[in-house]
Order: structure tokens, then sequence, then C-alpha cells
């Protein structure tokens, strides 16, 4: 099974429609442990970037994802912004002229994807962010893709494990972010980040799904 | 003459850093301003686009010294940087400090 570039416009859309859903349970996330901005501040970014991939239609995948990522840094104004921004523009390379992509194509993106996370934040898994739900995600993708299995079986096993790891963030003492100047304060808290990784990842598999 | 930019979630507290700073250098450094986000329903956050502006308004190969407020201005900072040219880039500076 290939991912279309149409898909992945498909995907952008869903994560836009997602996050605008949850906005307010991703702010009140973030209230607690940060500054209360989460879910307003990514349902703008990707409101803007479904807006601004009609422009982009006609190009390939790696140019949809440069720009999904310019638009997020600029258009979040937080920290999700340039963490997820970075994420798409690590994932632009891989893309690069590609107006489909294989299972382990969309694999490697992902896996450029969460380098270019972890290069602006420096996060670890265990720091209380959104790596600890990527991490066990894609590490569940690999698993499953290198066993053969579907790309929908493969990215459902991927939505589990991130669920898993956004709630394993609840009893972590944040050592990355705002919530980091909280210490312990931030334990007992889901994290903001985890939560909206979860749900765009989610959005993948309502794509794959043929959703 | 090093080039000072000054990143802050806040573009008031920004202008308020550049009023302590001009009474100290007293025009005889180049000061640029990269506060708040360009959202009129949010203005507190950081923009990459206005760090990289910011930069370019001040550069010169003296260098140029980046103070930042929070987290995501030094995100907002790194990404300004990864934008210029490599020979630029060598004359950047994010400053710790205060």
């Amino acid at each position: 099974m290939t991912i279309t570039k149409t898909q992945v416009v498909q995907w952008l859309e869903k994560c836009a429609a997602v996050v605008a859903a949850n906005k307010a349970y991703l702010t009140e996330l973030d209230s607690p442990i940060g500054d209360a901005d989460h879910g307003t501040n990514i349902a703008r970014g990707f409101a803007a970037v479904v807006a601004k991939a009609s422009t982009v239609a006609d190009n390939d995948i790696g140019q949809l994802c440069k720009v999904t990522g310019m638009t997020l840094m600029s258009a979040v104004g937080g920290a999700s912004g340039l963490l997820y921004g970075n994420f798409f523009l690590r994932a632009a390379v891989v893309a690069n002229g590609k107006t489909e992509l294989s299972a382990e194509e969309l694999l490697h993106l992902l896996e450029a994807g969460q380098e270019g996370i972890v290069q602006r934040g420096r996060a670890v898994v265990g720091d209380k962010t959104m790596i600890d739900a990527w991490t066990p995600a894609l590490a569940a993708l690999r698993t499953a893709i290198t066993a053969g299995q579907s790309l929908p079986t493969a990215v459902a096993a991927c939505v589990a494990a991130a669920e898993t790891g956004m709630k394993s963030t609840i009893p972590l003492q944040a050592r990355k972010g705002r919530a980091s100047y909280l210490g312990e304060r931030s334990i007992g808290h889901q994290d903001p980040g985890a939560t909206s990784t979860h749900l765009i990842l989610n959005a993948l598999l309502e794509t794959v799904d043929g959703g | 003459m090093v080039g000072l930019v000054l990143v802050s979630h806040s573009a008031l507290l920004a202008e308020g850093v550049q009023q302590v700073v001009a009474q100290m250098v007293q025009g005889r450094v180049p000061v640029a301003l990269a506060g708040g986000a360009a959202h009129a329903e949010e203005p507190i956050g950081t923009d990459p686009v206005r760090v990289l502006a910011a930069i370019e308004a001040v550069y010169s190969d003296d260098g140029v010294l980046i103070l930042m407020d929070l987290g995501s201005a030094i995100m907002s900072a790194e990404a300004a940087m990864e934008l210029l040219a490599p020979e630029q880039q060598a004359h950047i500076y994010l400053c710790e400090a205060p």
C-alpha cells in the first residue's frame, strides 16, 4: 500500500480538524503545567497549514511538508510550532520529489520528523514531553512494518503505543519546557504535547484506513 | 560593531529591555527586536521569522549577540539561525545571560 500526496493532504486536514475539536481539552491540559495555550496555538497552526496546502497542491510531498513546517513555525507562536515545524521540515527532506510513499518511506519520513523534534527540543524519553509519545509510537511502527504487517495494522499499533506513551507522562516530573519550572507540581498531569501527538497519529490512522 | 537582538515572548518586554539597553549603548550598538508573535488573538509567543528579520537588520561580520527570555525563544532563535548562510551562522551567538 502506498500513501499518495492526496492522502498526505487528507492527513493534514484531519490533523486540523482533530486539534480544533480538542482545542479546549489541550489548553486545559496546558493550564496547570504550562501557559494554557497549547490547544489554541496548535489549532491556529494547523488551520493555517490547511489554508496553505491548497497553494502547493501541485507540488510533491516534500514541498507539502516543507510548507507545513514553515507555516507551523510561524503560525503557532509557541514551542509546539517549532517542534512540529521542524518535524515537517525534516520530513520534507525524506519526501523530496516524491508523490507517493511506500510503508518504509512513510516510516523513514516519520522517523526523520522525530529526529527534527529531538534536534530542536533536545528532549529524551522520560522528560514528560511529546517525545514520550513519539518514541514508542515509531518503535511500534518500525516493528510492525518490518514484520510485514499491512500499513493500517502497523499504524494502528503505532497509535496504540502513542496512547500508552501519552499516558506514561502523567506520573513524570517535567524536565523540559514551561512545566519544568513547576518541579514536582508537574507530576499527576498528562503532557499536552504528547496528547496532541496521539491525536495527530490517530488522524494518520484514519487516513490510511481510508476514512 | 556587534549587533544585539532581543527575543521575547512579549513585544512590550522586548521594548522595555531595549529602553534599558539604550541608556547604556547610547546609539553605538545596533539593536533589533523580535518580541511577540504576529497573531492578533494571541500576541504572546515567538516567531523565528521575526528573529531572522532582526538578525538581518543588525548583522555584520563583527557578529550578532542574541538574548532570549524563555524556552521557545531559544528554539525560535536556533530555527532562525538555521535559515542563514553557514558563514553568517558562525558569527551569531546565543547568549545565556541574563
